[in-house]
């Protein structure tokens, strides 16, 4: 834990008893109190994590953002000011980079939001698909501390410290000028857990300060400090991908089930050749839910077989707190992705009896 | 971390009581309290024949799976299956919720455990 590098909110992780582990380089607490109390923290009151291991680039120039539809799939070109968009990096074949948010703050200034363990790769991805672009681009992640406030008491507790009224930031929308508690943030509500809340930008040292102060004006409606564990398990539920299992250079965002995020129809960008080739092919492979009607629980890496026979890889899969059910995401033969489809997943050398779900696992709770 | 006087130790953090030619077997206060909330347990079928070193079950919390290795062969006689039921109680007292009870075949392999002071130091 020693080579870690430390988030500005390591000691509050400390001091809160945070269980700190290695993620990505990053010295970061998968749980305070336990998985589950955070998890349901956040589904019925409010959870606060640190994510300032994320990474963050700045794009900025007359043609910003000519440079941004180039780079990912998803259209920018609808984008006002102070929008943000989920949006997929893909390479030439197809495969992703990184999936990332785009804030578009104007049209000659765009702040990409990328995944901790792919900062370095995507920048220099970035930098090496620069071509004639006039651009400047800025690896601004060391300079810039994140955390997300999330759950149905989001607002009340972030309006406790603003005098911006939240209600006019609306669904992946952003305001650069919110004083949190007298300190200058960037605050978009958006988030990784499948509930309403927001994500809130400032600087490595003004960070600790806007933690401590969310954490004492949310204590009175049940905020909880959350870990990484949870965050896993939030997302998960609300079938959003992560980097590394349902997304990776070797899946594409079509195979992915992400294909509302590919506007195959704009001009042009990065692996559009590949993807449209296999939208018209069909795709081989289908990214579905599925459900273990066997006890036990399906992880990450496991073997889905049927007919007798290896059929794909569970990408993702839990105990799921919420749904209570043991449910997971699996990359498999696109001939028995039909809802129903009976499954077997491999277990500790045992297969053990699935079927195939609908992905949407959970109602979303966003406030639109 | 509570660690019991009268048993004997694995340095995979498993429990072993013995009791004349049985031997129930369990995961320690450490190994719960360092898996997390455990949400699913589960265990070998009476009659298993386990040699030294089998995993006799797993132990799964929300965030992984983590097999459970027996130290002594044996052949399962019971399953404590109060914690398949309710995994949680191993987060409870892991001590008071023993997993399987087996026949100990060699009580020789006894000999390799740790006794309580032994164990205390190699969880430091």
């Amino acid at each position: 834990m020693e080579n870690c590098k430390k988030t500005a909110l390591f000691n509050a992780h400390e001091s809160c008893g945070g269980k700190v582990i290695d993620f990505a380089g990053w010295a970061l607490p998968v749980q305070y109190e336990g998985i589950i109390p955070e998890h349901e923290a956040v589904r019925n009151a409010s959870g606060l994590f640190d994510v300032s291991h994320m990474g963050e680039v700045e794009v900025k120039g007359p043609q910003a953002a000519d440079f941004v539809q180039n780079l990912v799939t998803n259209d920018i070109s609808t984008l006002v000011d102070n929008q943000v968009m989920y949006a997929l990096m893909c390479y030439p074949e197809g495969g992703v980079v990184d999936d990332l948010l785009v804030y578009k703050f104007n049209n000659e200034f765009f702040y990409l939001v990328i995944n901790a363990s792919n900062v370095d790769k995507d920048y220099q991805w970035m930098l090496d698909n620069k071509n004639n672009y006039n651009v400047k681009l800025k690896n601004v992640s060391d300079e810039v501390s994140e955390v997300a406030l999330q759950g149905p008491k989001a607002q009340e507790i972030l309006q406790k410290l603003t005098d911006t009224n939240l209600d006019d930031i609306k669904f992946f929308f952003c305001n650069r000028e919110v004083m949190v508690g007298g300190i200058k943030c960037l605050v978009s509500r958006t988030g990784y857990t499948g509930e309403d809340g927001f994500e809130i930008y400032a600087s490595n040292k003004d960070i600790s300060a806007v933690w401590s102060k969310l954490m004492e004006v949310g204590k009175e409606l049940g905020l909880k400090p959350c870990g990484l564990g949870c965050r896993d398990t939030l997302r998960f539920e609300a079938t959003l991908p992560l980097y590394g299992n349902e997304i990776t250079k070797d899946i594409t965002p079509l195979e992915a089930g992400l294909g509302i995020f590919v506007k195959l129809n704009k001009e042009n960008f990065i692996g559009k050749d590949a993807l449209v080739k296999q939208k018209e092919e069909g795709l081989k492979r289908k990214t579905v839910g599925f459900e273990l009607l066997d006890k036990g629980i399906p992880r990450h890496g496991y073997e889905v077989m049927a007919d007798g026979k290896v059929i794909g890889v569970v990408t993702t899969g839990y105990m799921a707190p919420t749904v209570k059910k043991s449910i997971g995401l699996a990359l498999i033969d696109a001939a028995y992705a039909e809802l129903e489809t009976p499954l077997e997943v491999v277990i500790r050398n045992k297969p053990l009896k699935a079927k195939v779900i609908s992905k949407k696992f959970l109602n979303k709770n966003y406030k639109k | 971390m509570n660690v019991l006087k009268d048993l004997l130790y694995t340095k995979d953090h498993e429990w072993i009581k013995v009791e004349g030619e049985k031997a129930y077997v369990g995961i320690t206060d450490y190994a719960q309290h360092a898996l997390g909330d455990i949400v699913f347990v589960e265990l070998a079928e009476v009659d298993t024949a386990l040699s030294a070193g089998d995993a006799f079950g797993a132990v799964e919390s929300v965030k992984a799976a983590s097999d459970v290795y027996i130290a002594v062969s044996g052949t399962v006689i019971e399953t404590n299956e109060a914690v398949v039921d309710d995994p949680s109680l191993l987060n409870q007292d892991a001590y008071a919720n023993w997993m399987i009870c087996v026949t100990i075949s060699d009580k020789s392999e006894l000999d390799g455990l740790m006794n309580a002071e032994q164990y205390e130091a190699h969880c430091k």
